[in-house]
C-alpha cells in the first residue's frame, strides 16, 4: 500500500513539475492555430496531433493541466477556509447558532449545483479576460462548495469542545482565541487537511463538467473540461489514442489524489 | 495500426449495418429520429420541428412546394387561380377523395380549415403567414369541388403559403386525427416512439397503377442526442438522418460514401451582429463604435470566412454574403461578391473613423483598447469553434474580442430583454423561400430586427431604405417589381452590414443505402420530402 501511495505522490509530483515547465516543453502556443493542419495526427512537430482548429494538442494539454492543477487546489482552500470558518463557529458556539447554521448548511446542501452555478455564472460579466473568467469559474467553485466539509468540521469541532482535555484548558484558564489557537485548531488540523485534500479532485471534475457543457474556461486558453470535450460525439469511435490524452490524464490525477491520502486521514 | 484497427472495425459495423438494415426491424417500416416528442398533433398549431415532421407525413394539401425543383405542384387542388389583385385564390380540387377514416373530402373541409385556421382565438402560427391587414377571411363554396378564399388585402406569395395547410375534415368524429396526408398517428408513445400507419385511403397512385407510398409504417424514435442518432444509424436501427454536422459527415464518407450526401449549400446562415440598441447598458464609445459602419465592415473584413467554412465545417458550408442564401434560386441576388478577407483593408476602415493600431492593440479616437464580448448558445460546438476563429482574425487588427458562451435561456434573457451584451453569434434557421417571411427580421419596428429591435421610427437612413422596400415588395403582386426591392435589400445589407454573415451551412444527410428513391434536396425536410415514393430494396426486390 505503500508503494502505490509513493507513487501515487510521484506521479502528482511529476504532473505538476510537467505542466509548471510547460514554457519550456510546449512545442507550440497554445492559442496559435495552425489552420492548415486541423485534426493533424500526432507529429514530431505535434507529439500529440492539433485539435480542430489545428491547435498544438500538447501544448494545450499542459497549460491546461496547469490550469486544473493550480486552481483546483485554491478552490479547494477557499472552499475549506469557508468551511472552518463556519462549521468551526458553529461547533464551538453550539446551541441555537449551531441549529441555524447547520440548517443553512442543509439548505445550501440540498441545491442542485450545476443551476446554481450557471445562474451565478450567467450574472458575470460578459467582458473579462480568458485569465479572470477561469480564476472567476474556480472561485465561484470554490464559494460553492464548503457546505459538506462544514457539516464535517463542525461535528469534530463539538466533539472537541466536550473532549476532557479542552475541559482542562478550560480550567486552567485557556479561553477565547488562546483555546481556538493553542488547542482546538490543532485538533482540527488532520479534517481541515483531509477535507482540502478531497476537495482538490472534486473542483477538477466539477470543473470538468462545466467545460463538458461549454461553460467552463474561457476561449482560448485550455483546461482539461475543455480538451475533454473533444470525446463526445460519435468520431471518437474511430479517434486515434491521443485524443484520449486528457482524460487518461484526468482519470489518473484523481486517483493519484485519493490514493496519496492516507486511509487514517481519511477517517481523522 | 490502432487508428487502422479502428476505422477497419468502424467500417464492418456499418457495412453490417446496411446488409441487415430495415429487415432487422422488418415489415417494410421506416425508422427515424426526431429531437423531441411533438407538442401537437393539430396541424394548424404546429409550431415545432417534431410537429411539423408529423404535420408533413400526415397532412394532405392543397398545393405542395417541390422540394427539389422549388416549384409549387398540385396535390388535393388539380389548380388553382389568384385573381389580379392578389385578394383571393380559387382552387378546382380533386374528386373522389377521403381521409384516413373514410370520410370523404370535398369543400367544405376547405373552408372548414380556413375558417379554423384564420380564427384568431386559435393563435395559429401557420394562419398568421395569411394576415396581410385586418379584415375577415371568406370562403365561398362555388360548387362541392370548386373554392374560393378571399383575404381582406393582397397576401404576397399566397399559393406558397397553402403548402403548410392541411386540410382537416369537417365532419369526421376523429378531428384532426383524420388525415388526407400517405400517414396516419397508428400510436403515440410519449417520450418513447411515434408509430405512423400508412393511410389505406391516400389517393396518390404510381404509374403502374400501384396505391403509394410504398411503405407501410414509419417509426419516429424519440432522441435528443445527435450523436446517439448517428450511432444508431450505423447500427442499422433507423434508415437516415435528415441532418449531419460536417465532421460526422466526413467521418461517414470516408468509411461508408454510398450513405453520406451533401445536397449543397442550404437557406440557414450563421452571423454577427453588434447591439445597437440606445438603451443597452454600454459605454457610450462602445455604442459609437457599433453604430459604425465602417467599424462593422472592418469587423468583416477581418474575418477569415474560408477558413470558417473549411475548418469548421469541414468543406461543407460556403461564406454568406447576406439575407438570402444562394439556395434560394430566386430570390439570390448573384451580383453580390463575397467579402473577401482583407485585414489591410480593415484597418483602412478602421482609420477612417480614428482608430489606430499602437504595439497591436487597437484603439479609437478618444484613446479607448478596442475590447468586446461575443456571447454565443453553449453546447454548439461549430459556434464555439467558429467564435474562438474569429477571435484570432480580429486579434490580428489589434481588437480583443472574449467569447462567452452561455446557457440558451440566458443569451435569449440578454439578446431580447436586458440588452445587456455587446456582439452575438447565432444562426437563423430558415424555412421559407419567399424573402416576405423575413418581415419580422427586416422591419425595423419588428421584435426580431435583433441588432436594435422594436423601432419607433428608424434609426438610420438605411433602415429607412428597407423598411420602405420590405414593405413595397409585400403590397404588389408583380414578381419583378418584388425582385427588385428584395435584390436592393440584400445590396444595403451587403452594405451596411448590421448582420455580419459568416457562413451558409450545406444540407447533410445520412441514408441507408437499402432506402430507395432517396434524393436529398438543401429544404427541409430534406430526405423524405417525396415520402410516398421512398422504398426499401429488399421490398423491391420481394415484389419483384
Amino acid at each position: 500500500m505503500k508503494r502505490v501511495r509513493l507513487a501515487a505522490i510521484l506521479f502528482l509530483v511529476l504532473i505538476t513539475g510537467t505542466a509548471f515547465s510547460a514554457g519550456f516543453v510546449a512545442p507550440a502556443s497554445y492559442a496559435r492555430q495552425f489552420r492548415d493542419i486541423p485534426d493533424a495526427s500526432a507529429s514530431r512537430q505535434h507529439p500529440l496531433g492539433t485539435d480542430d482548429l489545428g491547435r498544438d494538442r500538447l501544448s494545450r494539454v499542459l497549460v491546461g493541466t496547469r490550469i486544473s492543477l493550480l486552481l483546483a487546489p485554491a478552490a479547494a482552500l477557499l472552499s475549506t477556509a469557508l468551511a472552518a470558518l463556519i462549521g468551526g463557529v458553529a461547533g464551538l458556539a453550539g446551541g441555537w447558532v449551531r441549529t441555524v447554521v447547520m440548517s443553512a448548511t442543509d439548505l445550501f446542501l440540498s441545491l442542485p449545483w450545476l443551476f446554481l452555478l450557471l445562474t451565478v455564472r450567467a450574472f458575470l460579466p460578459l467582458n473579462t479576460s480568458p485569465l479572470l473568467s477561469v480564476v472567476i469559474t474556480f472561485a465561484i467553485l470554490g464559494c460553492l462548495g464548503w457546505a459538506g466539509a462544514a457539516r464535517i468540521i463542525c461535528a469534530d469541532a463539538r466533539e472537541l469542545c466536550g473532549s476532557e482535555f479542552i475541559l482542562s484548558a478550560r480550567a486552567s484558564g485557556s479561553h477565547g482565541i488562546h483555546l481556538l489557537r493553542r488547542h482546538i485548531l490543532p485538533n482540527l488540523q488532520p479534517i481541515l487537511f483531509a477535507q482540502f485534500w478531497i476537495s482538490i479532485p472534486v473542483f477538477i471534475l466539477t470543473e470538468a463538467n462545466l467545460g463538458i457543457l461549454g461553460l467552463g474556461v474561457a476561449e482560448p486558453l485550455p483546461s482539461w473540461g475543455n480538451l475533454i470535450r473533444e470525446l463526445e460525439g460519435f468520431t471518437v469511435t474511430s479517434a486515434p489514442f491521443w485524443i484520449f490524452v486528457p482524460l487518461i490524464l484526468l482519470i489518473l490525477t484523481v486517483s493519484c489524489f485519493q490514493l496519496a491520502l492516507q486511509k487514517e486521514d481519511l477517517w481523522a | 495500426m490502432g487508428l487502422r484497427r479502428h476505422r477497419f472495425c468502424f467500417a464492418l459495423s456499418l457495412l453490417l449495418a446496411t446488409v441487415l438494415c430495415s429487415p432487422l426491424h422488418g415489415q417494410n417500416q421506416l425508422r427515424f429520429c426526431i429531437g423531441a416528442q411533438p407538442t401537437t398533433f393539430d396541424p394548424l398549431l404546429v409550431a415545432d420541428g417534431p410537429s411539423e415532421t408529423v404535420r408533413y407525413l400526415t397532412g394532405g394539401v392543397l398545393v405542395r412546394l417541390d422540394r427539389s425543383s422549388q416549384q409549387l405542384v398540385p396535390e388535393l387542388a388539380t389548380s388553382w387561380t389568384i385573381n389580379r389583385t392578389g385578394h383571393a385564390i380559387t382552387f378546382e380540387l380533386r374528386q373522389n377523395v377521403r381521409f384516413s377514416d373514410g370520410t370523404p373530402f370535398d369543400a367544405r373541409d376547405v373552408a372548414y380549415t380556413m375558417e379554423r385556421l384564420m380564427d384568431p382565438n386559435l393563435h395559429s402560427p401557420t394562419g398568421d403567414a395569411f394576415r396581410s391587414s385586418d379584415g375577415k377571411v371568406t370562403t365561398t363554396i362555388d360548387g362541392e369541388y370548386r373554392i374560393t378564399i378571399t383575404f381582406p388585402a393582397p397576401v404576397v406569395g399566397l399559393d406558397q403559403l397553402f403548402d403548410q395547410v392541411a386540410i382537416l375534415s369537417a365532419r369526421s368524429p376523429r378531428k384532426e386525427m383524420a388525415v388526407l396526408g400517405p400517414y396516419y398517428v397508428e400510436e403515440n408513445k410519449a417520450g418513447s416512439y411515434l408509430l405512423l400507419k400508412r393511410n389505406p385511403s391516400y389517393w396518390k397512385h404510381d404509374a403502374a397503377g400501384r396505391q403509394l407510398p410504398y411503405i407501410d409504417s414509419i417509426r419516429l424514435d424519440i432522441q435528443q442526442n445527435r450523436d446517439v442518432e448517428l450511432l444508431r444509424l450505423v447500427r442499422g436501427e433507423i434508415d437516415f438522418i435528415n441532418s449531419l454536422t460536417g465532421q460526422q459527415f466526413d467521418q461517414l464518407k470516408s468509411t461508408a460514401p454510398q450513405v453520406a450526401f451533401d445536397a449543397g449549400v442550404s437557406l440557414d446562415s450563421e452571423q454577427i451582429w453588434f447591439n445597437q440598441v440606445p438603451a443597452a447598458p454600454l459605454p457610450g464609445y462602445k455604442k459609437a463604435w457599433f453604430a459604425s459602419t465602417r467599424f462593422r465592415r472592418a469587423v468583416s473584413s477581418a474575418i477569415h470566412r474560408d477558413d470558417l467554412a473549411r475548418v469548421v465545417f469541414h468543406g461543407h458550408a460556403q461564406p454568406a454574403l447576406s439575407l438570402i442564401s444562394p439556395a434560394n434560386k430566386f430570390w439570390f441576388n448573384a451580383r453580390l461578391q463575397p467579402h473577401a478577407y482583407d485585414s489591410k483593408a480593415a484597418l483602412q476602415w478602421l482609420a477612417q473613423d480614428g482608430f489606430r493600431l499602437e504595439n497591436g492593440v487597437l484603439r479609437d479616437s478618444g484613446g479607448h483598447e478596442v475590447e468586446f464580448s461575443l456571447i454565443t448558445n453553449a453546447g454548439n460546438k461549430e459556434r464555439e469553434l467558429m467564435a474562438a476563429m474569429i477571435q484570432q482574425d480580429l486579434g490580428a487588427i489589434g481588437i480583443r474580442l472574449n467569447v462567452v458562451t452561455l446557457d440558451f435561456p440566458s443569451l435569449i434573457e440578454r439578446i431580447t430583454r436586458s440588452f445587456n451584451y455587446e456582439a452575438c453569434l447565432l444562426g437563423f434557421v430558415n424555412d421559407e423561400l419567399d424573402p416576405n417571411a423575413q418581415m419580422t427580421v427586416w422591419l425595423s419596428s419588428a421584435d426580431n430586427h435583433q441588432w436594435n429591435p422594436n423601432q419607433k421610427s428608424p434609426a438610420t437612413a438605411w433602415e429607412a431604405e428597407i423598411d420602405r422596400l420590405m414593405r413595397e415588395q409585400a403590397s404588389t403582386l408583380d414578381l419583378k417589381k418584388r425582385k427588385q426591392a428584395i435584390d436592393r435589400v440584400q445590396e444595403i445589407v451587403w452594405e451596411q452590414e448590421p448582420f455580419i454573415y459568416l457562413v451558409n451551412k450545406h444540407a447533410l444527410s445520412a441514408v441507408s443505402p437499402n432506402l430507395h428513391n432517396v434524393h436529398p434536396a438543401v429544404l427541409r425536410p430534406q430526405v423524405y420530402w417525396n415520402i410516398e415514393e421512398l422504398s426499401f430494396a429488399t421490398e423491391i426486390a420481394r415484389n419483384r
